[in-house]
């Protein structure tokens, strides 16, 4: 049962993310499409921050709101993404600490 | 030419290290809640070997706890997972696949498309020299990490202090803002279409309590993307000029 489950999952999980790909681009989209298109990266970083950045810690969203904005402000000068994500994470365990108990 | 497409892959795995940190401790904690959920330490690992799909392999096991049936868990995946195949739509007209009937062109694709998940979407498809080899070496990179991961927690149990395990949840939102930030400078448009997804994002949780996050991100998608399409183009770099070749 459990692994006919996972068999199932693998499967409608694998199709989806694959085929698109495997058309390619002998898909011929308008231009409007393409457009569209061109914004879901965007779109989706947005639903993907908000609202869970304020879950971090639960029952405290402030400290996930301190965490991201302390990434926002080192991603304006930083090259790569893992040093506005170590200051995070670096906030966000001290900001835990600092306010326990 | 060797050396530049290790130097490649090389360049997908460093941009993989972030979304590492932020999957293990969550793998992690699949692997703990598989095994009190009635999962053998195999059934665990195989679910993220096979399956890998972090929010379908949480809910599988709330499913599972309810005593729902093998078949109802299945369409709930399905349902849930439609977002990818909208990010994979995208993802298909950057990535620069081959058109071709030998063996690495068939390969590709199918290798490629088990890798996308909502981070290596976003981070691959603002990265502006998207090439096969460093999306290969993203995928690669945060495979092993939501799979280890797993065996570990399935194994023995969250390695992590619970507060530290938390301090790393936020290592994804803190990378998502890290790769906004840039296309925000590029266009202002991109951060508004940001902003109208995040509202969309949480109003559709407020109007319909209880969705699944895998739909607030695709109406937010549709609708946000949209809305930006009114305003502009979002890359004539990549989309357009990809396009255009």
């Amino acid at each position: 049962m459990i692994w006919l489950m996972i068999a199932g999952m693998c499967l409608v999980t694998f199709i989806p993310r694959a085929l698109p790909l495997v058309l390619g681009r002998s898909l011929m989209l308008p231009r409007w499409v393409r457009r569209w298109l061109s914004f879901f990266p965007y779109a989706a970083l947005g639903s993907l921050i908000f609202p869970g950045i304020l879950t971090v810690v639960g029952g405290r969203p402030w400290i996930g709101l301190a965490a991201g904005g302390c990434a926002a402000l080192l991603a304006l000068k930083a090259r790569n993404a893992i040093f506005p994500v170590l200051a995070a994470i670096a906030v966000a365990v001290g900001l835990q600490l600092a306010t326990a108990g | 030419m060797e050396r530049g497409a290790a130097a490649e892959v090389l360049r997908g795995v460093r941009a993989g290290v972030p979304v590492a940190v932020g999957y293990v401790p969550m793998a992690m904690a699949f692997g703990v809640l598989a095994t009190q959920t009635g999962l053998s330490f195999f059934q665990a690992g195989a679910m993220s070997f096979f399956v890998y799909a972090g929010a379908s392999q949480f809910a599988s096991l709330g499913l599972l706890a309810g005593g729902a049936s093998a078949l109802a868990i299945v369409l709930a995946t399905l349902v849930l997972n439609f977002r990818h195949f909208l990010m994979s739509v995208a993802l298909s007209r950057r990535l620069p696949l081959r058109q071709g009937s030998d063996h690495r062109a068939r390969i590709a694709p199918l290798v490629l498309g088990f890798g996308i998940t909502d981070e290596t979407f976003v981070v691959a498809s603002i990265e502006e020299r998207l090439t096969l080899r460093y999306f290969f070496g993203l995928i690669v990179t945060v495979y092993l990490a939501w799979l280890s991961g797993t065996l570990v927690g399935a194994g023995f149990s969250s390695l992590i202090p619970p507060v530290i395990a938390r301090g790393m949840g936020v290592a994804l939102y803190a990378m998502f803002i890290a790769i906004l930030v840039p296309g925000v400078k590029k266009s202002w448009v991109n951060g508004l279409v940001a902003v109208a997804g995040g509202l969309l994002a949480w109003g559709a949780s407020v109007l319909i309590p209880g969705i699944p996050s895998g739909w607030r991100i695709v109406i937010a998608i549709l609708v946000a993307s949209a809305f930006g399409a009114m305003l502009g183009s979002a890359d004539e770099t990549g989309l357009e000029q990809g396009e255009a070749a």
